[in-house]
């Protein structure tokens, strides 16, 4: 990068902003018996918080520090391995 | 020399700039008369003689946000739009300015309607003064290629690492065939270094472009740091000039060319392809009236050419500057920037502000002499003009 510019850019870290898993009002509740192991949740998730485990039994792992409880994975899951329950 | 004499419109003039610029990527949507720009470097790219990705679009918004894009991740990419395209890139503009993100395109200057219109003149690149893009206003087909060129160095260098507009006027340039000088490949070359920006867009090296800072001082302080990345172009501009006259044995001064300037008392400003006309205006207002004026063609309106000015006009008489476009009640923007840069300077030459030309009505040669004799006479009996901004029409 160059010194000469003041330059609009940052470095993604993780929870830069603080545990926004706190403003969840849904918690998605994953099913790994119906999860066909599309990725669709993987690549949709806007906060990145779905992680691939290759090999595991659990496919995936939702990160509860960070998900928003959006809905997204959920809408997007084909087997409806992925389903929204109120946050208590 | 290593060039070879070819007749071009303007816009072929781009093209083949372009094609020697070695471009990347291009990406443009068809709009009067900037069209044969692209569709010259389409069938470059069809013929296999220029090595470059042509990104059909639906917009000039999403022309823009392509090049915009391509340029990010460290292609040399390049548009090219005129009038309504421009402004509907408009915010574009800002986001490429504001990355820092090199990037040259041509704009052919059209009227904006309604009504609709297509001829010259300068109200659509008018328009994007404020967006941190260096604007470089062309006389003729060969300044238009040798500046497009240009423009590629001066854009990459360090010092500046901003987008730059190259316009030449509708029709009168864009469509009108003359001799022009092309530079061998081995010259532009040896005049542009590889690319160079400040950051490069890579898979698996993550960065993030444009989040909100967490102090909002940092967000004024890259609006100042585009203020002088804008200062600092002046010189580069100037390098880029002494340099292409090394290899081409073509300069054009840095900023601003002065015309007959020596002696002059009164003087002339204007900018594009009717500084052609102006000359004529001063070789007759001088041959035969005897006048002592000048002319200054302002070559890059971004950035402005604030000592220049002052210098020209700290001991003249007079100065009539004459704008293609208008800020309503305000007059034209040559005009209200000229007046301030002398007021900086404290230098009080009676400065009278011409509109016309709008809309692509024409202008002769006569036509700017009449309206010089005018304010000339007036400053000389008066020491001031009493009006000092004129609608012109010509022709009379
Ligand atoms: S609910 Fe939204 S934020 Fe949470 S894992 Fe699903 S897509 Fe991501
Ligand atoms: S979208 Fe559903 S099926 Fe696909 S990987 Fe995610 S949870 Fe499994």
């Amino acid at each position: 990068m160059s010194d000469e510019s003041v330059l609009p850019l940052a470095r993604p870290m993780i929870g830069v902003s603080g545990k926004t898993g706190s403003w969840r009002l849904q918690r998605p509740l994953y099913d790994s018996s119906k999860c066909i192991k599309c990725r669709l949740c993987w690549l949709y998730c806007p906060d990145s918080t779905i992680d691939i485990n290759e090999g595991s039994a659990d496919f995936i792992t939702i990160n509860y520090d960070y998900c928003k409880g959006c809905g997204i994975c959920s809408n997007v899951c084909p087997t409806k391995a992925i389903t929204m329950a109120p946050e208590g | 020399m290593g060039v070879a004499l070819k007749t071009l419109t303007g816009n072929y003039a781009v093209a083949t700039a372009v094609k020697l610029a070695r471009v990347n990527v291009i990406s443009a949507y068809p709009i009067t008369p900037q069209t044969t720009i692209v569709e010259k470097l389409a069938e470059m790219v069809e013929l296999g003689e220029l090595k470059a990705d042509m990104i059909r679009v639906e917009s000039e918004h999403s022309a823009l946000a392509a090049v915009y894009g391509a340029a990010s991740g460290g292609a040399r990419a390049f548009t090219a739009t005129s009038s309504h395209g421009l402004l509907y890139m408009h915010e574009m503009l800002w986001w490429v300015a504001g990355s820092r993100i090199p990037v040259v395109m041509a704009v052919v200057t059209r009227t904006i309607g309604p009504p609709w219109n297509i001829w010259t003149d300068h109200s659509d690149v008018m328009d994007q003064r404020d967006t941190g893009w260096l604007i470089t206003f062309t006389e003729n087909n060969q300044e238009t290629l040798d500046e497009t060129i240009k423009l590629f160095r001066i854009t990459e260098d360090e010092r500046v690492f901003l987008p730059g507009i190259v316009t030449l006027d509708a029709f009168i340039l864009s469509h009108t065939t003359e001799p022009v000088d092309v530079p061998d490949q081995s010259l532009v070359d040896a005049f542009l270094p590889p690319r160079k920006q400040p950051y490069v867009f890579r898979a698996g090296e993550p960065i993030i472009m444009g989040n909100i800072p967490r102090d909002l001082k940092w967000n004024m302080m890259m609006r100042e740091d585009i203020d002088k990345a804008m200062e600092r172009a002046k010189k580069v501009i100037e390098e880029a000039d002494l340099l292409w006259g090394k290899l081409v044995g073509r300069r054009y001064g840095g900023l601003t060319e002065c015309y007959r300037c020596e002696d002059a008392k009164h003087f002339i400003i204007g900018v594009g392809a009717w500084v052609g006309d102006m000359r004529e205006a001063v070789d007759y207002l001088r041959e035969k009236l005897g006048l002592r004026v000048g002319l200054i063609k302002i070559r890059y309106f971004r950035p402005f050419p604030r000592e220049d000015i002052i210098k020209w006009l700290n001991n003249a008489m007079s100065a009539v500057v004459f704008d293609r476009s208008v800020s309503p009640s305000a007059g034209g923007p040559i005009f209200v920037e000229v007046l301030a840069s002398l007021a900086s300077a404290g230098v009080r030459t009676p400065v009278r502000g011409v509109i016309a030309g709008l809309a692509g009505v024409d202008v002769t040669p006569e036509d700017i002499a009449n309206a010089v004799l005018t304010s000339v006479s007036e400053a000389e009996e008066l020491g001031t003009f009493k009006q000092s901004v004129l609608w012109f029409y010509g022709g009379e």
